[in-house]
């Protein structure tokens, strides 16, 4: 369940005030415990700023930035072009930082052979049409598929760039046996003591002892296992940006806040929540 | 004196007639609830996508065929496990053990009936399943079966607490009588004891299928949740979702108002219609077995 911390009050515009000042912050439910932790631990060492932090979805959170509701739109993807044209006619001009990624890994049991695969055979392994890991190489085994709950934005995310291969009117569908397991430690805990299992999770919330596999994204391709420099490099391929974007430059309270949000504290916030921190700032 | 002592007579029994009379009102508006959240879905759902074999919400399949043979499946494991040990162990406190064993017995299996089923959850998925994997051979632990096991351990209690009474309430007289006749011990629990409890042990044994069916957490921990349609008794061995498990796990993301909330609702309507119909089952049941008994007593 999402936390709806709903302000409304109208927000202080005086430069320096030391009054109450509030951020409206809204968007991608991916982010949404993200945006969470940094508001609470910013509001923590500085006191008078508030920020109310609502989750929706990224389509949710750009337009309440067009229609001049929010001050920051959190989106777990790029600012469409219709958005960016009607964000212009509204006056609005969107400001883009990358403030974290989002990495998923491939794991498998330690004592799996396997060590890499292709985008296209994890597509078909969790689609049903690859079912023994002897097709891949390994032993003879089934396989086991293990997935987050439907409704996690993990699964969702999943589900259009691995199953789907990231294409536009793919219908592929998880395999009906496919294990939805409620909660990271319930995949965590089966791929560890299953050899026949194979499970995804957020980079960040994978431990030393599973096998990490590498991913190319097309046959041919080089396979890259999942690290913080491979994913801030761009060569993994099941990694995606994580953005906030702003009405205009940002200033005053907003500035703040946003140079806080790539001070080390809330990048560490970053790893703590399973996401990859960015290192540098990018300018806009 | 006497005024008051009606004044208080009458206050104390409209106020219990008040509480009997609430239970009816608040069932009638539980399912009044439901009807009202769960049948948009038949308008707003084709039969054809609703009785398929495909729950997949994120897509609009609302098949709820694999959820209900998923819950009815992992319950018939649970009472296959329930009923054998419960009416055991219920048959050994009441007739066998002596009163020393009795004393201990009783309190500790009502003990086990307090223990929260999150805990049996976390037990199944740290040491039951890898085991039956291991043990069976199976692809994965996280199986019916699991749940089966789980669902009839917290069903044990319940069991054998109601069916001990009931044994328990049976006249000294009978068993005297029966025994006097010559019958072994065995001969009287099975053909005197047991019979004559009858209403009681069936009791037990709904109360034991009513609370595993409607069991949530633990099912939701080791069944594995794969919406795949249970065929037969080999899909015990492998993965199952369940209603229960289905509603808790996605009820807390949906939109409300949304055609996938209403489903959800719909699968609680079907719930409530099942644990009903096994209820009614049960209470018809031991009406008939009352008639008989009276028949012959007269």
């Amino acid at each position: 369940m999402l936390l709806f911390v709903n302000a409304c009050a109208t927000r202080t515009a005086s430069p320096d005030s030391k009054e109450a000042v509030y951020i409206e912050n809204k968007g991608s439910d991916t982010m949404v415990n993200l945006a969470l932790a940094w508001a609470e631990a910013y509001q923590d060492s500085h006191a008078g700023v508030q920020i109310s932090v609502t989750g929706g979805g990224s389509g949710t959170g750009i337009a309440a930035l067009l229609n001049k509701t929010v001050d920051l739109a959190n989106a777990s993807r790029r600012i469409k072009n219709e958005e960016f044209e009607t964000a212009r006619s509204n006056g609005v001009e969107p400001i883009e930082f990358v403030v974290a990624r989002d990495a998923i890994a491939v794991i498998v049991h330690p004592q799996n052979p396997v060590n890499a695969l292709t985008l296209q055979q994890l597509s078909d392994i969790y689609s049903g049409k690859i079912k023994n890991w002897s097709e891949l190489g390994g032993e003879d085994r089934p396989i086991v598929r293990l997935s987050r709950e439907s409704n996690s934005g993990t699964h969702v995310y999943f589900l259009e760039v691995v199953l789907r291969l990231g294409q536009e009117g793919n219908k592929t569908l998880f395999s009906q046996d496919t294990l939805l397991l409620p909660s990271s430690e319930g995949i965590i805990h089966e791929v560890r003591q299953n050899p026949n299992a194979i499970g995804y999770d957020g980079l960040g919330y994978v431990p030393d002892d599973l096998k990490v596999l590498a991913i190319a994204e097309k046959n041919g391709t080089a396979f890259v296992r999942p690290s913080i420099e491979t994913v801030n490099s761009g060569a993994y391929p099941i990694a995606r940006d994580l953005y906030i974007y702003t009405a205009g430059q940002p200033e005053d309270a907003i500035k703040k806040y946003l140079d806080w949000i790539f001070s080390d504290e809330a990048q560490k916030i970053v790893a703590d929540l399973g996401f990859v921190p960015v290192t540098a700032p990018n300018s806009p | 004196m006497q005024k008051d002592l009606s004044l208080s007579e009458f206050i104390v029994t409209r106020l219990i007639k008040a509480c009997g009379y609430s239970a009816i009102l608040f069932v009638a508006l539980i399912f009044y609830f439901l009807l009202r959240e769960g049948l948009p879905t038949l308008a707003e759902v084709d039969l054809g996508n609703l009785f398929s074999s495909r729950w997949y919400p994120v897509e609009s399949y609302y098949g709820v065929l694999p959820l209900i043979s998923g819950s009815l499946i992992v319950t018939l494991g649970a009472a296959l496990v329930a009923i054998p040990f419960g009416l055991g162990t219920a048959i050994f406190i009441a007739e066998i053990a002596p009163r020393w064993a009795r004393e201990i017995l009783k309190p500790l299996v009502e003990l086990l009936g307090g223990l929260p089923s999150v805990v049996l959850g976390f037990l199944g998925i740290l040491v039951l399943s890898p085991n039956l994997r291991i043990l069976l051979g199976l692809p994965t632990g996280l199986t019916a079966l699991a749940g089966s096991l789980l669902l009839g351990a917290i069903s044990i209690p319940t069991v054998v607490s109601v069916a001990e009474d009931a044994l328990d309430s049976v006249p000294r007289s009978y068993r005297d009588a029966a025994l006097a006749l010559g019958a072994t011990r065995w001969q009287t629990i099975w053909r005197v004891t047991l019979p004559a409890a009858r209403s009681g042990v069936l009791t037990a044994v709904m109360l034991g299928v009513g609370r595993a069916i409607g069991e949530t957490m633990t099912v939701m921990m080791v069944t594995g949740n794969a919406p795949v349609l249970a065929t037969g008794l080999g899909s015990l061995f492998a993965p199952v979702r369940t209603m229960t498990a289905t509603i808790a796990a996605e009820m807390g993301e949906v939109a409300s108002g949304s055609v996938h909330y209403h489903a959800l609702f719909f699968i609680g309507m079907v719930l409530f219609v099942i644990s009903l119909i096994v209820n009614i089952t049960a209470s018809s049941v031991v009406f008939k077995q009352k008639k008989r008994a009276e028949r012959v007593l007269s």
